[in-house]
């Protein structure tokens, strides 16, 4: 990031342009993951444990090779294990690398209430702050893959932070490193979207797999993470991966038009009633009795 | 002639008959308590609603501070609408009397109280925001509990979580309007209301003025006395 605003434009007495100046620099950041590939050996979600220092914690059974049912707020990199029947009928186990998406337009962030709780870098990483998060939990309304979590002891949400300390260091993400297969790349989003979109065709082409393609889903602006899939046209077999994901339109609302609605009406009880009061004043005590001198008494 | 002489001049002559015990001092610390959790609510509820209210979370001890006591004052405000029920349920049914007062409510409205049907201890409108606050109290604690346990509301049912949200919002803001007209109500137009709710006695003459029907039930022993 700070080194990307030390490239160098202009070079005195030296013979022609500054190299580099004319290159267009793509500042976005993204994981390439593909499904195809991947053989389920959990090496990045233990890469991710280690370089965030959180400790392995219990593995919950759940009648597949999954680690737990989800991933959890010291648990940020799951592998989700899906048996799948193919159309003719064999069996085969999905395996996809679940975590935070990045997504250019990040619901958790729109769903937000505190000041700098969640921020989005120039090169897409969404980000949790926890020193300015209160742990209201509104992310998680506004997450379409159900990603951020709560740690309870410290009150704070936690989720992926796609190694934003390594990547901002020019390194790739621990999980990218770990994996032995190379189903896991790192780059800028136009050059894996390249990448995965090569990945489909020969897929597609020497694979005979033709619902292979990428994943990277517009309803959110796009991700930060993409995949390639087998399939496409059914994302929802890979451990629930939303087809269409978008931030849910009650959230959207809410941050949106409801809080000006919300807000004028309130503005609009105040001013009523101070107009009320300006027109009519106080009510005032009919007191006959007073005036008969007794008192008020009946 | 003010209100305030009529309390006076019962004092001076010694005399009880110029006063009336409008609220108890049990109904009154229940009244504050529930106005306490309520103003908690309120202030970081607003807080959390815009980041143009977030300031207001730093005048109760900061965002996670804030975040911490509203459901658990929010629980309190339940239990304490709860023992208000308990205390006025007796005083709150509708009347006959309530729908005359609420199709003259435009004479209420114009301070025009003369023109009112009688009114019992409490008058329509006080009813009303009773109820408002009832069942907006029970809506908020219910959604307000989807909120809390949010993680708890599994992803198949998360319309449940989206729920949450918007019956918290809808709730928050009836209960807001009907407060802002509370206090408005209590403290502006009819301040002698305010006192009674601190000191719990109320002049006769605003009684009779306003609560006819609750005057003459209260009264009629004493008269009979004399």
């Amino acid at each position: 990031m700070s080194q990307a605003t030390l490239a160098v434009r202009r070079i005195s007495g030296h013979a022609g342009p500054a190299p580099g100046d004319d290159v267009e620099r793509d500042y976005q950041v993204c994981k390439l993951i593909d499904t195809t590939t991947c053989i389920g050996c959990k090496a990045c979600e233990v890469a991710c444990l280690e370089w965030n220092g959180y400790t392995f914690t219990d593995t919950v059974f759940d009648n597949s090779y999954q680690t737990m049912p989800e991933t959890a707020w010291n648990y940020w990199n799951l592998i989700k294990f899906n048996e799948h029947e193919r159309e003719d009928g064999s069996i085969t186990l999905l395996m996809r690398k679940d975590q935070c998406m990045h997504c250019a337009d990040p619901g958790c962030l729109a769903a937000c209430p505190a000041d700098g709780a969640i921020v989005q870098y120039t090169n897409g990483i969404v980000d949790f702050q926890q020193q300015n998060c209160i742990g209201c939990g509104y992310c998680v309304s506004g997450c379409p893959f159900d990603i951020p979590k709560f740690n309870p002891a410290t009150k704070k949400m936690f989720k992926c932070t796609l190694c934003v300390d390594r990547v901002s260091e020019g390194l790739e993400p621990a999980c990218i490193k770990s994996c032995p297969t190379g189903c896991l790349h790192f780059g800028s989003k136009d050059d894996m979207k390249d990448l995965a979109e090569t990945r489909a065709k020969q897929l597609r082409e020497n694979y005979g797999i033709e619902k292979a393609g990428v994943y990277d889903p517009a309803g959110v602006g796009g991700t930060g993470v993409i995949y390639v899939l087998h399939d496409v046209t059914n994302p929802e077999a890979y451990g629930g991966l939303p087809k269409d994901p978008s931030i849910p339109w009650v959230v959207k609302f809410w941050k949106g038009p409801a809080k000006w609605i919300g807000n004028l009406a309130m503005l609009g009880g105040l001013l009523g009633v101070t107009l009320h009061y300006l027109r009519y004043g106080p009510k005032e005590v009919h007191d006959e009795d007073a005036k008969n001198g007794n008192g008020g008494r009946p | 002639m003010s209100t305030s002489h009529v309390i006076s001049s019962a004092r001076t002559t010694g005399e009880s008959g110029g006063e009336i015990l409008r609220y108890t001092l049990g109904e009154r610390v229940h009244h504050w308590l529930g106005a306490l959790f309520y103003t908690y609510c309120l202030i970081t509820g607003l807080a959390f609603w815009s980041p143009y209210m977030f300031w207001l979370a730093a005048v109760v001890g900061g965002g996670p501070t804030a975040r911490f006591w509203h459901p658990w004052f929010g629980v309190a405000f339940t239990v304490s609408v709860g023992w208000m029920y308990k205390m006025w349920r007796g005083d709150l049914a509708t009347t006959d009397t309530d729908r005359g007062w609420s199709r003259a409510i435009e004479h209420y409205i114009k301070n025009d109280d003369e023109n009112l049907p009688p009114v019992g201890r409490f008058n329509y409108g006080q009813k009303l925001f009773f109820w408002l606050m009832f069942f907006g109290v029970l809506l908020l604690l219910l959604s307000g509990l989807g909120l809390w346990f949010v993680e708890s509301i599994p992803w198949s049912l998360r319309w449940l979580r989206y729920l949450a949200v918007t019956v918290h919002v809808v709730a928050a803001m009836a209960t807001i309007g009907a407060f802002i007209i509370h206090i408005y109500m209590s403290v502006f137009t009819e301040p002698e209301s305010f006192q009674a709710m601190i000191h719990g006695r109320v002049a006769g003459a605003w009684a009779r003025t306003y609560h006819r029907l609750w005057y003459e039930q209260v009264t009629k022993g004493r008269s009979a006395e004399k």
